[in-house]
C-alpha cells in the first residue's frame, strides 16, 4: 500500500501523506510554480518533477536526499536550415520542448532509463536518471508524425508511455492527436497501432484512420500486458492484443467522455474512468462528480460516487489526475477546481483530502 | 564590453548576476555570458537558441527585432537588459 501522494498543481507540488487513517497535506515544494507532472521511480525511489515556468520554459527536477535539483530537460535537435514544417494553422512548428506530458520508468533491467513524452510530439529517453536525454529520431522523423495534430492543446503531444512489464524494449505510446505507436526494439523502429478506434470528429471515410485518433489516455495491465484500455475523445476502447486492435465500449453511463483511465495491475477486466459530459461542456453530469468502474472488461459499469460531491460539482479530472497504487486498491483523483479525493476500497467510497488546492494537473502515488 | 543585466525574477530559479562580455551582436555577447553560466541559457533561449516566446531583450533601451538570430548590433558601451515580456502571464 502506498501512503504517499504527489499532487502536481498550477501553483506547486504538494505532498499528501496517510497518517492515522487520514490523508493530509504534509508539505509543498516549488510553491507558486506550475508543476505539470511527476514520476516516482519504484526501482530506486527517485522522484522527478516537471515544471513549466512560462517565461523561462520547461524544466525538470529530480529529488535528492535534501530536496530537489534541476537536471537536464529534454531538448529538441537543431532544426535543419531551410526545413519547413507548419502546424494546422500554417504556423512554423518550433522544435522546442513546449511541455513535458509523460514520464515513465524503463524496465527493471534498465536502471536509470526514463522515458519522456512532450509537446510538440518529441519522445525522449534518458539512460542516466535524467542527466541527459536522447530524442527518438526514429519516431520524430517518421512521415506520419508530421500529420499529428493538436488535441486539447494547440500542439500534438505524447501523454501516455507504457513500458511492457515483461520486455522493456516493447514500448507503446499514445498521442493527442496521433493515435497509438509501438516499438518492439527499444525505439529503433516504430509502427502505428490502434485499429478499431473511431473518431467522430473526422469525415466518415477517415473516422477509422489510426493516426487521427485522439487518445486521451492509454493504460496497460501490469500482469496481463496484452490488455490495454483507452479513454478516447469520443469513447472508451479496450484491446486484448496489446493495442493492435480495439473494441469500442458503447452506452456507458453517465458518459463515455473523459480524460483518464486506470487498469488494475492483476485484474485486466477492471478499469476506472472519470466521466464528463462530452465534449463541448466537459463538466460532471448534473453537477455530480463520479468515477466509473468496470470489473468485466467493459460489459457493465458501476457509477461510484460515495464521498464525492453530488451537487454543483464542476470538477474536471485531467488525464494524469487519476492515480492507482501498485496493489490496485487505493485510488486518488484531483480536479481542476482543486479538489482531492482518496479511496482505499477500489473506488467504492471516497474521502475528501481538500478542495482548496490550486488547479490539479497530476496525481501520483509515490 | 557590453553590460548584461537579467530580470530579478529569474534569480530564484538560477543565479544570473550582471555580467560584462564583448561582442558585436546580442548573440555574441549572450553566448559569452552563457559560456560562464550554462544553466541560465535555457531560461532565456529555447531549444533552437531563439529568444523564448515570453522573454524580451532591450539594447540601450530599444527592444531587439531579431528574436531568432539575435543579430541586433551591440556597442562596446551598450547595456543589454534581459527581461520577462508582459505576455506569458
Amino acid at each position: 500500500m502506498s501512503d504517499r501522494l504527489l499532487i502536481s498543481t498550477r501553483k506547486g507540488l504538494f505532498t499528501v501523506m496517510r497518517n492515522g487513517g487520514h490523508w493530509d497535506i504534509s508539505g509543498v515544494d516549488f510553491l507558486g510554480d506550475n508543476v505539470t507532472l511527476t514520476l516516482t521511480d519504484s526501482r530506486d525511489g527517485k522522484s522527478y518533477a516537471a515544471l513549466d515556468h512560462g517565461h523561462f520554459g520547461v524544466k525538470l527536477h529530480r529529488s535528492t536526499a535534501n530536496g530537489w535539483e534541476e537536471i537536464a530537460s529534454p531538448a529538441y535537435p537543431p532544426k535543419p536550415e531551410g526545413y519547413e514544417e507548419k502546424d494546422m494553422w500554417g504556423r512554423e512548428v518550433n522544435w522546442s520542448t513546449n511541455k513535458i506530458w509523460a514520464l515513465a520508468a524503463g524496465g527493471p533491467d534498465e536502471p536509470g532509463t526514463i522515458w519522456c513524452g512532450t509537446l510538440p510530439g518529441g519522445l525522449f529517453r534518458s539512460n542516466d536518471h535524467g542527466q541527459s536525454w536522447e530524442m527518438m529520431r526514429t519516431l520524430w522523423d517518421h512521415p506520419l508524425r508530421k500529420k499529428w495534430a493538436g488535441g486539447g492543446a494547440d500542439l500534438p503531444g505524447i501523454h501516455s508511455i507504457c513500458v511492457a512489464p515483461r520486455n522493456a524494449k516493447q514500448v507503446s505510446i499514445a498521442v493527442s492527436t496521433g493515435g497509438i505507436w509501438h516499438t518492439a526494439d527499444g525505439g529503433k523502429s516504430w509502427t502505428q497501432r490502434g485499429e478499431g478506434m473511431r473518431a467522430e470528429y473526422m469525415p466518415p471515410e477517415q473516422a477509422h484512420e489510426p493516426n487521427a485518433q485522439d487518445v486521451h489516455c492509454l493504460a496497460q495491465c501490469r500482469t496481463a500486458p496484452e490488455r490495454m484500455w483507452v479513454q478516447h475523445h469520443n469513447g472508451i476502447f479496450v484491446s486484448s492484443d496489446e493495442g493492435k486492435t480495439f473494441t469500442e465500449i458503447k452506452d456507458v453511463q453517465p458518459s463515455v467522455f473523459g480524460f483518464p483511465v486506470a487498469v488494475h495491475p492483476k485484474e485486466p477486466d477492471t478499469a476506472w474512468f472519470v466521466p464528463e459530459i462530452k465534449d463541448e461542456k466537459r463538466i460532471p453530469r448534473e453537477g455530480k462528480l463520479a468515477v466509473t468502474r468496470t470489473r468485466d472488461g467493459g460489459k457493465s459499469f458501476e457509477v461510484l460516487s460515495k464521498g464525492l460531491p453530488q451537487t454543483h460539482a464542476y470538477d474536471v479530472v485531467y488525464r494524469h489526475a487519476l492515480a492507482l497504487d501498485e496493489q490496485g486498491d487505493r485510488l486518488a483523483i484531483g480536479s481542476t477546481t482543486g479538489g482531492l479525493w482518496v479511496s482505499e476500497d477500489q473506488g467504492d467510497s471516497w474521502a475528501c483530502v481538500t478542495h482548496t488546492l490550486p488547479p490539479i494537473y497530476a496525481v501520483r502515488f509515490a | 564590453m557590453a553590460k548584461v543585466i537579467f530580470t530579478p525574477n529569474v534569480q530564484r530559479h538560477v543565479g544570473c548576476p550582471a555580467a560584462e562580455a564583448a561582442g558585436a551582436t546580442v548573440r555574441e555577447v549572450l553566448e559569452k555570458v552563457f559560456a560562464d553560466n550554462p544553466q541560465a541559457r535555457g531560461y532565456v533561449l529555447d531549444d533552437q537558441a531563439a529568444l523564448r516566446r515570453h522573454m524580451t531583450i532591450f539594447v540601450d533601451g530599444q527592444m531587439i527585432r531579431d528574436r531568432t538570430r539575435l543579430a541586433d548590433r551591440v556597442k562596446d558601451s551598450s547595456t543589454i537588459h534581459v527581461f520577462q515580456a508582459l505576455s506569458g502571464g
